[in-house]
């Protein structure tokens, strides 16, 4: 027995343990950190569908993403939304979580307690990812990535209106539009914004990842794949997306004309815009902003709510404050996005 | 506002000095002139008074919000500007109001009179009908500092740009002692109300670091050798009664230097003198960091004046009654100069030594000395060489003491604030004392954005105690800390004190116990 990681609910139909979120009466994780049987999987980035688990279950669109970056002989079960799995008498379905495409929320039921891990969330559909779904549920774990309240996004099509005017008055100066993004979600949705202004070149880690959804039905905007080595040239004046571990590369130093934006919800504040060696910032995220997560916590109805990664201490001392139980969880959730995008980029074929 | 907010929001997108400056010239292109000249004041750093009390602000904005105060400070901390927390938790606005940038600034001139009901009515209904980056440009148009990424050689360069006006001229009359609402556009671009002839400076001469051995330059006597101080390099002007002080990034910082002013006043004729601008106490030279508590400063008061005198080391004439000597030998102006400032004695103003020695070898012990005096070392110009209008290589070199080092373990780490309030970038370092750590000195600079990003993370997994924006981490880190000098210190834990502590690298092929010990680094006092 882990004594960090004590169980806190009575009916412990999940616990927090050195391996991740873990339901004892199921025997399966949620989104494990090491090695073990059954992972059920709430989305495909790096930080949440590690490798090494003997069996993967996850929503149909996250299956080719898994096989992408983990391997393609991974024992993987797929389900749809709403799909119920019995395992070892725990009812387990997926839910949409609006995050990315094919990410979902875990809910587990078992004698009529219900818990729902909601991996990564938002509430604003960003017109890609099937739209955020509420399950109501007696324990709630959710993340705090911007539980703050100065986090607050604009409207998803407010927002693809300030990107479509930043490609045009890059144009009307003759300037390379290139954007920083995380390959799987940001950059999808960057082209989804973007579509019809002008060729879209991606890096090759993003265009892997497109042909993941591709083979999964989903239609993406035209996109070529970007050759940064031969022919460069040919992206000047257009629209470039790339990973946030090229940021600062001599890749993009190399684009010519290049005007660079970073596509990220902290993009929020000043400070933090104008410290990154880019042009612009774009508050885009894939994440609940303040309002999100107190819509969705207070919604639940949840009698008692997990805080993992984020703005873990602030979030749960605030909800505890309004009178809806918290603490906080502390996970490996939320902190290698970045360093598994490098590993992507690292490959030979580069 | 809404050229002002676009003007701000195109500077915003880019970090690009010249797209900043064609945003600038957009927005000169677009704005109605009473809007130009309060442009270019707040660009200048003439803001008028604060009328509105920031504890009044953020309370009327909790209760707007209803947000507890401590979630209100929690925000505060990760923006590091009030005004941007103050429009980021704002709810959107339910109404649309347009004004110019003079109509605000008019009717904000106008609260110093009000109620404090009425400026709260006022601000309130400001918030809800500015979006999102005006209600901030208000927020910081209420008095707070109004910092942009803008400096002002880019608005100069702008304006020049814009009017084909010369640059010092501009700058000079930006300068100068004018209110918006008293003078027009065209009035302070036209330079009309100033003479911009009293104040033209000369480009300065600029020495490279010494990259030869000293038995290469020749002839040790065809060598002029002075002290290499570390203060604010500045080009003093007097002309037709009019004294002007031109530092090398081209700004005038005459009033940062009253003593100076006056002194340079109380001289007869008309000169132009290239000189270090020092802080001086006793007849010590002191840090430079103590100098720059002075710098940029709305007012400088008696007591700062009183604690940090000054003083300027000069080295060079450039002119004298209208006849430019640039093209004389170093020689000649040295010894017209020594003439000049032997017949009035000027306080404050000091000519630079010159130092004198036989041979090669003996300048070299010199060198090695400097730092005992609080010198960086030594600038060596050639007698025949004319006052360059740059920096060419040959003629004036300068030679510096090289820094000391010390391996040193991360383990404090603070955010910065304002454009690096998002990341760990204040640093506070240990050496080992015995069988603990003892905390020797904190640095800010030295590692590039990337390794920011990195030793934050590292913070943000490893640390172990919190105390108000200060974390406690993992001693595990070890970076090479480099510094001008040490002595000891009472007030310090260790004992000692660095001067101009800074990060020279990371030293990941380093670990704790590689550290440097702290008996070791106190036998570097000499």
């Amino acid at each position: 027995m882990n004594v960090k990681y004590k169980p806190i609910t009575p009916l412990k139909l999940i616990t927090f343990t050195k391996k991740g979120i873990y339901c004892p009466q199921g025997k399966f994780y949620i989104d494990p950190w090491r090695p073990v049987d059954l992972a059920v999987i709430t989305h495909g980035h790096a930080d949440h569908a590690r490798w090494g688990m003997k069996k993967y279950l996850c929503h149909h669109f996250t299956k080719p993403v898994l096989y992408q970056r983990i391997g393609p002989d991974i024992e993987c079960q797929s389900v749809e939304y709403g799909e119920i799995v019995h395992i070892n008498g725990v009812k387990v379905s997926l839910h949409p979580a609006g995050h990315i495409i094919g990410s979902a929320q875990i809910r587990l039921e078992y004698k009529g307690f219900v818990t729902v891990v909601s991996g990564d969330y938002k509430i604003q559909d960003d017109g890609l990812s099937t739209p955020f779904e509420l399950v109501r549920c007696n324990e709630f774990v959710t993340e705090s990535t911007f539980g703050l309240p100065i986090y607050n996004w604009l409207e998803v099509n407010d927002l693809n209106k300030k990107l479509q005017s930043w490609v045009l008055k890059n144009q009307e100066n003759s300037k390379t539009s290139v954007f920083i993004g995380y390959s799987l979600g940001k950059a999808q949705r960057i082209m989804k914004a973007v579509e019809g202004l002008g060729k879209t070149y991606v890096h090759y880690s993003i265009g892997k990842l497109n042909k993941a959804f591709e083979e999964s039905g989903i239609l993406l905007p035209d996109y070529k794949i970007a050759d940064f080595r031969e022919n460069i040239k040919e992206l000047q004046h257009e629209i470039v997306i790339v990973p946030p571990a090229l940021l600062d590369s001599s890749i993009i130093r190399k684009i010519p004309d290049a005007a660079t934006a970073i596509c990220s919800g902290w993009m929020q504040v000043r400070g933090a815009r104008r410290w990154r060696s880019a042009d612009a910032g774009f508050p885009i995220s894939d994440h609940a902003d303040w309002k999100g997560l107190l819509q969705a916590v207070k919604a639940t109805e949840a009698e008692k709510v997990h805080v993992t990664h984020g703005q873990t201490d602030i979030f749960s001392k605030y909800l505890n404050e309004i009178g809806i139980k918290a603490d906080v969880i502390e996970t490996l959730f939320g902190e290698d996005e970045e360093e598994s995008e490098k590993e992507i980029i690292e490959t030979p074929e580069l | 506002m809404k050229h002002f907010a676009d003007l701000i929001n195109a500077l915003e997108t880019t970090n690009k000095t010249n797209a900043k400056i064609d945003a600038i010239i957009d927005y000169l292109e677009r704005a109605p002139d009473e809007d130009k000249v309060w442009f270019i004041a707040l660009f200048t750093g003439k803001r008028p008074k604060r009328n509105v009390n920031t504890n009044y602000m953020k309370e009327w904005a909790l209760e707007i919000t209803q947000l507890p105060f401590w979630l209100f400070q929690e925000s505060y901390s990760s923006v590091g500007d009030l005004g941007e927390t103050l429009s980021l938790i704002l709810p959107p606005p339910e109404q649309k109001i347009e004004r110019t940038l003079s109509e605000w600034m008019t009717d904000i001139l106008h609260l110093k009179d009000k109620t404090e009901a009425e400026k709260k009515a006022f601000v309130l209904q400001s918030w809800n009908g500015l979006d999102y980056t005006e209600r901030l440009i208000f927020n910081k148009l209420l008095g707070g500092s109004f910092r942009i990424g803008v400096s002002d050689k880019t608005l100069i360069n702008a304006l020049t740009k814009f009017s084909g006006q010369e640059a010092s001229t501009l700058t000079h009359s930006l300068t100068g002692k004018w209110q918006p609402g008293e003078i027009s556009f065209q009035e302070l671009i036209s330079a009309e109300k100033i003479n911009p002839d009293n104040s033209k400076p000369y480009p300065f001469c600029l020495a490279y670091p010494l990259e030869k051995g000293l038995d290469e330059l020749g002839a040790p006597e065809e060598w002029q050798i002075e002290y290499k101080w570390d203060g604010i390099r500045g080009q003093i002007i007097k002309r037709n009664d009019e004294v002007f002080i031109w530092s090398r990034g081209e700004e005038l910082v005459t009033e940062q230097f009253p003593e100076i002013r006056d002194a340079v006043k109380m001289m007869k004729g008309s000169f132009v003198l290239d000189g270090e601008i020092l802080a001086v106490k006793d007849g010590n030279i002191l840090n430079f960091n103590e100098l720059q508590k002075r710098l940029n400063r709305k007012t400088l008061t008696k007591k700062m004046l009183a604690d940090i005198p000054i003083e300027v080391f000069v080295y060079d004439l450039l002119e004298l009654e209208g006849t430019d000597l640039r093209e004389k030998p170093m020689e000649a102006r040295r010894a017209m100069l020594e003439e000049l400032l032997l017949n009035e004695h000027p306080e404050k103003i000091r000519i630079s030594q010159t130092i004198t020695f036989e041979n090669w070898d003996e300048l070299n012990s010199i060198q090695e000395k400097s730092r005992e005096i609080n010198s960086e070392g030594l600038m060596l110009k050639q007698k025949n060489s004319p006052y360059h209008a740059g920096r060419k290589k040959g003629d004036w070199w300068k030679w510096k003491v090289s820094p000391l080092t010390i391996d040193a373990v991360l383990i404090y780490a603070q955010k910065g604030s304002g454009r690096r309030s998002a990341y760990y970038t204040d640093y506070t370092f240990a050496v080992k004392n015995r069988d603990s750590l003892v905390t020797i000195a904190k640095a800010y600079s030295g590692l590039t954005d990337k390794e920011i990003m990195e030793v934050s993370k590292f913070v943000n997994k490893n640390a172990i105690e919190k105390f108000g924006p200060v974390r406690t981490v993992k001693a595990e880190l070890v970076f090479e800390i480099a510094f001008e000098g040490i002595g000891f210190s009472s007030r310090h834990k260790s004992g000692v004190a660095l001067r101009f502590p800074r990060i020279v690298r990371w030293r990941r092929d380093k670990t704790v116990d590689e550290i440097d010990d702290l008996e070791e680094i106190k036998k570097l006092i000499q």
